[in-house]
């Protein structure tokens, strides 16, 4: 299967808009699969899970627990009570630094995160630093954009007890070695904390094996809707944890003044839950293990190296990417020399092609790499090399518009 | 591409690469700094006053093609107006970009500043274009007080 063969038969939109979109890096495109799951559900099962005793609802929970065991296979957790479901990968972080960082942490500890974190998970550690005095330390990237053995071994010390590293930057696309930092982690006595929003589109993750202790990914940068998220937790880490939101179906027993909770995973799900999200990710698994991580990869890299190829032959671009393509995913940043990323955005649009243009929710970065912000190009399988041809046709009209005034 | 051709035209281009306004004030009544957090872009905004009239403005500070050309063109525009001037021609300008006023007697007013007419069309620039004037709105109401 060729890219022009999927966006025909599964993603309507992009045939519909006539559109180059480099954006999968914020959200992906949904395929016809997705939305006719989601369709199904509200035709066919919706009710409200865990609530009634009517046949209809204990269909919908049945529909809602069994995409936590595909879920759970997925990523290969040992058990499927590993996987909460979350609104999006920003709760899974705050999840964890409130009913882990807060309980846990005090004035002696350290917070370790790289400086290539999403605000998603960084923020939440300031603020767990902040309450509870521990201190938050970064990880720097060297030249070529990746963290080397020495700066992850000088920052993260015996006194470390969180470390939160992103598996892919959204940024720079630079893959981290999550399984080594996790296994000098551990070493150190810490737990870690992983982000696989920018990973789990592209590559396989196995929580056991990675060693994981806490990894969250949001659902709709893989194919599945807006609103989804999962955070995956050891089962003895989520088990001596306090729940985060207090409400409905996340009790056990209620009396005027006391409460006692229930058991995972629904401590952790308050409230009546997105279930057509989570009907709707379970459709983007089954799309993904269709596809198979393989043939996502081999899609993804004729069109990838294609684009590294193509941009680095752009001198008047600037490109913020590792050399070690290896470690590099689907994600590239760049700058025209002496052009505003906001101004090359808008002129990439008019000429049909999307791209993110701004600090990508990483503002710690930016002002490290010296930048106020960058133009964003993140590709998924359904891109082609012609959309390649199309972003870098369009840089050089960019670039003729401004180039007599470039000082 | 119309309309961008006509966003990022001589005036604009001109006014966000090589302004003659980018300069500090000496003895300036007011010093405002102006910022869009979600781009980044900043400016600061210098005013001299001489009685009611405004004397001298210059700008300081970094962005896009629109916010740097925006602020350029706007201090040539409000340059030697009265200050209840100035109000009317930024309560115009936020208008046209709005969208809220095509009343072609009230955008003469505008004087250059009319080339921004067509970021109305242009949703995901208007804050970039708006960034200077309402930074210069909140120095003219403060002298009101």
């Amino acid at each position: 299967m060729n890219h022009e063969e999927i966006v025909v038969k599964d993603f309507p939109i992009l045939q519909n808009r006539k559109i180059v979109y480099l954006d999968s890096g914020a959200t992906t495109q949904k395929p016809v699969q997705v939305l006719n799951s989601i369709d199904k559900f509200y035709k066919n099962y919706n009710a409200n899970p865990h609530r009634g005793a009517y046949s209809l609802s204990i269909e919908a929970t049945e529909e809602y627990e069994n995409t936590r065991t595909k879920i759970a296979q997925f990523i290969n957790a040992k058990n499927r009570e590993e996987i909460i479901f979350t609104k999006n990968a920003t709760e899974g972080f705050n999840l964890i630094a409130y009913s882990y960082g807060m309980e846990k942490l005090s004035k002696d500890d350290e917070i370790v995160i790289s400086i290539m974190e999403h605000h998603s998970n960084l923020v939440p550690w300031q603020k767990v630093s902040k309450i509870t005095g521990a201190k938050l330390n970064y990880m720097y990237i060297n030249d070529e954009f990746e963290l080397s053995d020495e700066e992850i071994e000088s920052k993260i010390t015996d006194k470390t007890k969180i470390v939160g590293i992103t598996h892919v930057s959204n940024v720079l696309g630079t893959i981290n070695n999550v399984e080594k930092i996790i296994k000098y982690a551990h070493k150190k006595g810490a737990i870690v904390v992983v982000d696989a929003s920018q990973s789990i589109p592209h590559m396989k993750i196995d929580v056991q094996k990675l060693d994981a202790d806490f990894l969250v990914f949001s659902g709709h940068k893989m194919l599945a809707p807006l609103g989804i998220g999962v955070l995956y937790g050891k089962k003895e880490l989520l088990n001596e944890m306090t729940p985060f939101l207090m409400g409905g179906d996340m009790i056990e027993y209620v009396y005027e003044q006391d409460t006692t909770f229930a058991p995972l995973p629904n401590k952790f799900e308050a409230g009546t839950q997105n279930v057509e999200g989570v009907i709707g990710l379970g459709a983007a698994i089954d799309y993904i293990e269709d596809l198979g991580y393989e043939n996502i990869k081999k899609l993804e890299d004729e069109v990838v190296s294609y684009a590294r190829e193509k941009l680095l032959e752009l001198d008047f671009l600037t490109l913020y990417m590792t050399p070690n393509t290896d470690n590099h995913s689907s994600v590239i940043s760049f700058n025209i020399k002496g052009v505003h990323p906001h101004d090359v955005a808008s002129i990439l649009d008019s000429n049909g092609v999307c791209v993110r243009s701004g600090n990508h929710c990483a503002q710690p970065l930016m002002r490290f790499l010296g930048v106020d912000s960058t133009c964003r190009a993140s590709f998924y399988f359904y891109n082609s090399k012609d959309d390649v041809d199309k972003l870098v046709n369009a840089l050089k009209k960019a670039f003729e518009m401004f180039k007599k005034y470039i000082g | 591409m119309g309309d961008l051709e006509d966003v990022y035209n001589e005036l604009i281009m001109e006014h966000s690469m090589n302004s003659y306004n980018k300069k500090n004030l000496e003895n300036a009544d007011f010093c405002e700094l102006g910022h869009n957090p979600n781009c980044g872009d900043e400016i600061t905004l210098e005013v001299k006053l001489n009685g009611d009239i405004i004397e001298d403005m210059a700008f300081n500070g970094h962005g896009c093609a629109i916010s740097q050309a925006s602020t350029s063109i706007m201090i040539d525009t409000l340059k030697g107006k009265t200050v209840e001037e100035a109000k009317e021609i930024v309560k115009t300008f936020i208008e046209m970009i709005k969208r809220e006023t095509t009343n072609e007697d009230d955008l003469k007013k505008l004087e250059d500043a009319i080339a921004f007419k067509n970021i109305s069309h242009m949703p995901a620039r208007v804050k970039c274009a708006l960034l200077a004037w309402h930074t210069i709105e909140g120095i003219l109401n403060k002298e009101r007080k």
